[in-house]
């Protein structure tokens, strides 16, 4: 019997097409490994096996009355928890909005569900997407299926961790610094962050509104387009959202997967490399960068000075906003209430500051604290107004290297996947997490993630990165799947084939 | 606690009133500021909401188009620069009643700025210059019940209806209106008066201040007499009809002089305006003045109103003030004297509909300004909010030109009006306030008064015609006011020629 959970989306698709299996049985296949394993990765806040499998039962009368909604129709998939969610509890990994219930879905979510994408339900994410490891979800943190005693990343862990463990074979993420690629790149799969603007933001629940993006997360770059051609283009209920149509990004990933990059200039960023970076992330790198360049790619160093400035600039930018979208769980109208002990009859100020007290997690509370700070009469020009200068700055940088290159590259992050725990009181090293994958959000470019192998101190997944400029995301489709290939024929099979298969791991 | 007051007059003497005024008026769309709720007024609380105005997490606003097309149509009839690129701000404080614990309004890029309105007080202009006018959106609405007050201290519990939040508003603020001397509350007061005209021609609000609609928020400082120094200024929030403005400026002059002639200092303050006793009490200090971050809402994009659409909408706005106020004068055929008196009660709006609605512009220009002019200082209430239309008041006067009633019974009619009795004829009906055109009853009274009056009489054979007098207020009197005078003077000459 096939075990429809190694397949790929592209895959299973394909398979519903030609009749070989259902939705109902291939969604049953990833909630039966959910069971099974979990238990020890905790990639999951909350399965919804009932609707998931309502859903693939509607499938499967839509494909056998000949009209099956969309490709991906039948493929079930996971959903990020930062996600509005109708009917479905979402909680963005915070103890303030445990047991609330969105009357509402996210446009990306509405999106899945008319595509007939039955959901398996939502994924564990650090506490308002503030994180880079998991561990600051207020519901426990997920464990990196590489090595169960490790970090799967963040904030989107639970997304990644799901993907790479087979008990989903596409996710929705969302990447305001990083949340997405970094994941990526510490468990061996793949994440994209779309251009700014190129896929709704409506329905999810902001971190940091000018940075946040909600994009693919897969095992394959293939998946990553499939996923993304289905979820981006225009949303009149998303003001930032680009009303032009997305490029050809699934026809862009089939020309990279001929290993073909011939004409391609590849930009080697100068600041997004050495100190700091593990030498088995840099090594793989390098040799990933050979492998463009031996398939035709040309490969140029180019220097964007001010990206030393953006993770100072990313720490001003992202609280001051997300202090702002906070202030809203204050218990008047859904979420947590918090009565402060021993008051009698606690006026409604009384309860906000309990119920904000009791139902926010410390990373959350010190980021509210800077972005409040940054927003003050009298600091706002020197802290949130100098901020927004230079990421004008660092927009120009990324104008210049693109003039150079049509495409930069670096390591996804600077290392593999750390040990829960082991940075957990120190936030300037946690922050550090994101140092490469921060720029492009400041500047509003596509990114993506693809596995470049394991590092060699630790036998633990490195990601590669690829940028393009704005609207040009099939560039990173290109590039991607071009070194996915190539890699694949030295490893003779996907890097994840090597991870361990966790049986019998369940608790 | 109660304030001290100076005199008005000793007041004037000593100190300079400075007056600024915010006016938030409600536009009426039919879709709020960023979703497509409804914004009808008067529905069940909380019925007319969704995910964004109740900003539940993951909502995202949208900016209404009518609501900028509204917001710039106003900034261009008060003379002012329209921004061709400017941005919404959050406006960070917590509130029960804001669902967001940010407004979204705008701060230092307003869609519209430096504008001016020219207003008229006893004939004379006075110039009132607009520093700027903003899109913002409204908060819900709390009620506190339990306690005495009805307000939140003492309460024990709040309501809060969502279904205002999210209201299209626009706030017009004015730079400091200095000059204005002992005129300062009359300035106040017609400034609010012509700028809600305005908005009434433009169509962009129903703009009813008791609806509040129209809500006014007065600034008031002193500076010593001849200094150019600003004083500490008092806001007085949500003063709801311009006769309240008026007052409330008036009250605020004596009781910042009286702080100041004895020494003390003002505190920087909002204060409630109470209608009923006609004085301000202390709200919130603000002297640690709130710090509202202030930044550019980055769920929204910049709105850059083309310069095309801008012209467009210029040449959509109603004729400016002062030249309507000189063609209707003109056309009307008033006097400068009784057009100021119009201007000056607040009725030429009232007026110009009474005569669209068919009554001559001196029968119109006398109901406004005497009968019912009367009737709204005694109620307490501006003539608008009296409760009485332009078409009942033109109806009441066909029915005065038809000889139906006189204009003592009209005075009934418009008691049965303001009781809601339906409309002039009905009233009339059920009254039974016609005059008696029986000409056999009238005949037999004028006998009466001539058989009750010979000396009268005599003085009428004789020519002295101006003696009819005696003996129409007699053949009234037992008419019980239900006749027409005219008609009874012509019986009566007839009788006795």
């Amino acid at each position: 019997m096939t075990d429809w959970t190694r397949s790929t989306a592209a895959e299973l698709a394909d398979a519903l097409a030609n009749g070989e299996t259902t939705s109902v049985e291939l969604t049953q296949a990833h909630l039966d490994r959910t069971a099974a394993v979990d238990g020890a990765v905790h990639a999951y806040l909350h399965v919804d096996a009932e609707g998931a499998l309502a859903q693939a039962e509607a499938s499967d009368a839509r494909r056998a009355a000949g009209s099956p909604a969309s490709r991906l129709d039948g493929v079930p998939i996971a959903v990020k928890d930062v996600l509005a969610t109708q009917g479905l509890p979402t909680t963005c990994g915070s103890r303030i909005l445990e047991g609330w219930i969105p009357p509402y879905d996210a446009t990306v979510v509405d999106t899945l569900r008319r595509a007939g994408l039955p959901i398996l339900g939502k994924t564990n994410m650090d506490e308002f997407a503030m994180g880079s490891s998991t561990e600051h979800s207020a519901y426990g943190p997920t464990h990196n299926p590489w090595d169960l005693d490790r970090i799967p990343g963040g904030s989107g862990g639970g997304s990644a961790a799901a993907v790479a463990s087979y008990q989903a074979p596409l996710a929705l993420g969302t990447d305001t610094g990083g949340s997405i690629r970094q994941p990526g790149a510490v468990t061996g799969t793949v994440g994209v962050k779309p251009t700014y603007g190129g896929v709704s933001r409506y329905g999810l629940v902001a971190l940091a509104n000018s940075l946040d993006q909600v994009g693919p997360v897969t095992r394959t770059v293939l998946d990553s387009a499939l996923l993304h051609e289905l979820v981006g283009g225009h949303d009149p209920r998303d003001s930032t959202s680009i009303d032009q149509p997305l490029p050809d990004l699934v026809a862009a990933a089939e020309l990279g997967a001929t290993g073909d990059m011939s004409g391609v200039r590849i930009g080697v960023v100068k600041e997004l490399s050495g100190e700091g970076y593990q030498p088995g992330v840099l090594a793989r790198f390098e040799e990933s960068v050979e492998l463009l360049v031996k398939a035709g790619a040309e490969v140029v160093e180019v220097s964007c000075p001010t990206f030393v400035h953006a993770l100072a600039t990313y720490y001003l930018i992202l609280p001051a906003e997300a202090s702002s979208n906070l202030a809203k769980f204050d218990a008047m109208r859904y979420g947590l209430r918090v009565y402060p002990d021993g008051v009698d009859a606690p006026s409604a100020e009384e309860v906000m500051r309990a119920t904000r007290d009791k139902g926010f997690g410390d990373e959350v509370k010190r980021r509210i604290i800077l972005g409040t700070y940054a927003l003050s009469s009298g600091y706002y020009d020197a802290y949130y107004g100098q901020a927004q200068k230079v990421r004008t700055l660092i927009s120009r940088d990324f104008e210049a290297a693109f003039a150079k290159a049509d495409v930069l590259v670096s390591p996804t992050a600077p290392t593999t996947a750390f040990k829960l725990g082991e940075k957990l009181d120190d936030p300037l090293a946690m922050y550090l997490n994101d140092l490469a994958t921060i720029p492009a959000n400041l500047a509003g470019v596509p990114g993506i993630s693809v596995p470049s192998g394991l590092a060699d101190e630790d036998g633990l997944p490195a990601g590669f990165q690829v940028l393009a400029p704005a609207l040009a995301d099939d560039r990173v489709y290109r590039v991607g799947a071009a070194l996915e290939k190539l890699l694949a024929d030295q490893w003779g099979g996907p890097l994840l084939a090597q991870a361990p298969t966790l049986d019998g791991v369940a608790r | 606690m109660t304030d001290t007051l100076l005199t008005y007059d000793d007041a004037l003497a000593a100190y300079d009133p400075v007056l600024g005024l915010e006016v938030h008026v409600e536009l009426n769309t039919a879709s709020k500021m960023f979703c497509g709720c409804s914004t009808v007024f008067g529905a069940e609380p909380n019925t007319q909401v969704c995910p964004v105005c109740l900003g539940l997490p993951g909502a995202m606003p949208v900016v209404n188009g009518k609501g900028v097309e509204s917001a710039i149509r106003i900034g261009l009839a008060l003379n002012c620069q329209i921004a061709e690129w400017c941005r919404f701000a959050r406006k960070n404080y917590f509130y029960p009643d804001m669902p967001k614990n940010f407004q979204t309004s705008q701060y230092d890029e307003p869609i519209a700025y430096d504008g001016w309105m020219d207003v008229e007080v006893d004939g004379e202009t006075f110039r009132v210059e607009i520093e700027r006018a903003h899109m913002e959106e409204d908060t819900g609405k709390s009620t506190h019940v339990g306690g005495a007050t009805g307000r939140i201290h003492g309460a024990d519990h709040s309501l809060v209806d969502y279904n205002r939040a999210g209201i299209p508003l626009i706030e017009i603020v004015t730079k400091p209106i200095r000059g204005a001397g002992a005129r300062a509350p009359e300035v106040a007061r017609a400034y609010v008066a012509q700028l809600r005209d305005l908005i009434v021609a433009l169509g962009v609000s129903e703009a009813r201040m008791d609806q509040g609609n129209l809500r006014a928020d007065v600034n008031l400082s002193l500076s010593t007499k001849g200094s150019d120094v600003l004083g500490t200024r008092s806001e007085t929030k949500n003063v709801n009809s311009f006769r309240s403005v008026e007052r409330a400026v008036r009250f605020e002059v004596q009781r910042h002089a009286a702080i100041l002639a004895g020494g003390g200092s003002i505190v920087q303050e909002t204060r409630h305006w109470h209608e009923d006793t006609g004085i301000t009490t202390s709200g919130r200090e603000k002297s640690d003045a709130e710090d509202y971050r202030y930044f550019p809402e980055p769920d929204l994009v910049p709105v850059a109103p083309t310069r095309d659409w801008v012209e467009e909408l210029r040449a959509t706005l109603p004729e400016n003030p002062t030249a309507r106020r000189a063609r209707l004068q003109q056309e009307w055929g008033f006097s400068d004297l009784e057009m100021r008196d119009t201007v000056g009660a607040g009725a030429l709006g009232l007026v110009e509909e009474t005569i669209a609605a068919g009554a001559s512009p001196q029968a119109a220009r006398k109901w406004w300004l005497s009968e019912l002019s009367r009737r709204a200082n005694d109620a307490g209430v501006d003539l608008v909010d009296l409760g009485v239309t332009p078409a009942q008041v033109a109806g009441v006067q066909a029915l005065v030109d038809a000889g139906t009633v006189n204009d003592k019974l009209a005075r009934q009619v418009f008691d049965g009006l303001l009781a809601g009795e339906g409309t002039p004829e009905e009233v009339v009906e059920k009254r039974g306030l016609a005059v008696v055109s029986d000409e056999g009853a009238l005949s037999a009274a004028v006998d009466n008064a001539i058989a009750a009056n010979p000396d009268v009489a005599d003085k009428i054979r004789d020519g002295k015609v101006a003696a009819a007098g005696a003996l129409i207020g007699a053949v009234m009197k037992e008419m019980r006011g239900q006749a027409d005078a005219a008609r009874v003077r012509e019986l009566i000459l007839e009788k006795l020629s």
